[in-house]
């Protein structure tokens, strides 16, 4: 706006001064807290991540000359009799979906000021993700115990099966892991009254990570699971 | 700065979505119970999978009510991966057949 009164500062200098005083001027692209942006900027990185691991999933199925393993029948369990093919991970996207239903809410209850019920629904958000781990720790167990899948080969079909499982499966769960030490994190924090004054953004924006390790689980829950 | 306030909505936003995203899990769940196969099959999972993908950014993540330059550092960079997606299949397609021209023998 006044920038054609205020020129100073290096705005008119040619060469690699200007470029440094546009870069370092105080301007605000974007209207949100600093550590948003960044959590949103560390997202969009973390979806190339996901998604180069999924295409390479993608690229070695697609040239696979044996018959890949039926995911539903690979995961399929025995309850009370009965046959349910894919039923742990069904439950598992339930768990996970109702975790990010409860960040939600606490996002919403902490800029209301309500600090009691944003812990709470915060402990329960990472109690979900915990449990959320604890079932794929008992999906691995049983893939690696009882079907004998191994990364470079295992009895049902293709050997890329194996190593594409662990890995994507196996990352998904570190960031599910990472994310519940990160909301306990900030729930004592919130608990202990230290964003009092600072807002409450902080919630949100553990938010917006655990939503995206929740958006994630969409995506192999889809291409992986049930393709 | 209208964002100090933060992002607030009615609670009932949240549990609309989240049932809408338990109907759309239970949906896609039916496409795998249900043995459904071909282009039938794949069409459903990645419908239900886009909309639950979208309710997700939108609703949980707030995204519908962000700015648009916003939307657009989020949204551009991922045709990158488009373009590596069908890169990569035209690549494992070539794989395949070779695989089977050369070891099928």
């Amino acid at each position: 706006m006044n920038s054609s009164t205020e020129t100073k500062g290096g705005y008119d200098a040619p060469g690699l001064e200007g470029v440094v005083s546009d870069w370092a001027a105080d301007k605000q692209a974007f209207d949100m807290p600093w550590g948003k942006l960044m959590m949103w900027i560390f997202l969009l990185s973390d979806t190339f991540i996901f998604s180069i691991f999924l295409t390479g999933y993608m690229n070695v199925r697609m040239s696979a000359t044996d018959a890949w393993p039926s995911p539903s029948e690979v995961f399929a369990l025995e309850i009370a009799g009965t046959h349910l093919p894919l039923i742990l991970i069904a439950i598992m996207t339930f768990v996970l979906i109702t975790s990010s239903g409860t960040m939600a809410m606490a996002v919403n209850y902490a800029y209301r000021g309500d600090r009691r019920r944003t812990v709470i629904l915060m402990a329960l958000t990472a109690a979900l993700g915990a449990s959320f781990v604890g079932m794929q720790a008992f999906e691995w167990t049983k893939l690696i115990v009882e079907e004998g899948v191994r990364p470079w080969s295992n009895p049902m079909g293709a050997a890329q099966f194996g190593s594409t499982f662990f890995m994507i499966t196996g990352f998904h769960g570190m960031h599910v892991t990472a994310g519940v030490i990160y909301l306990t994190i900030v729930a004592r924090k919130v608990g202990r009254g230290d964003y009092e004054k600072k807002g409450y953004a902080i919630v949100e924006i553990a938010g917006l990570y655990w939503h995206f390790v929740d958006l994630v689980w969409v995506f192999i829950f889809a291409f992986f699971y049930l393709w | 700065m209208s964002e100090t306030a933060g992002q607030q909505h009615p609670i009932g936003i949240y549990l609309k979505i989240w049932v809408l995203l338990f109907v759309l899990s239970t949906l896609s769940y039916l496409v795998d119970f249900f043995h459904l196969q071909g282009y039938l099959r794949w069409s459903l999972i990645l419908l239900f999978m886009f909309l639950k993908a979208g309710f997700i950014v939108a609703i949980f993540m707030h995204l519908s009510w962000e700015r648009l330059s916003l939307k657009y550092t989020l949204f551009l960079p991922v045709i990158a991966i488009i373009v590596l997606i069908a890169l990569m299949a035209i690549e494992g397609d070539y794989v395949n057949v070779t695989r089977h021209l050369f070891f099928d023998q």
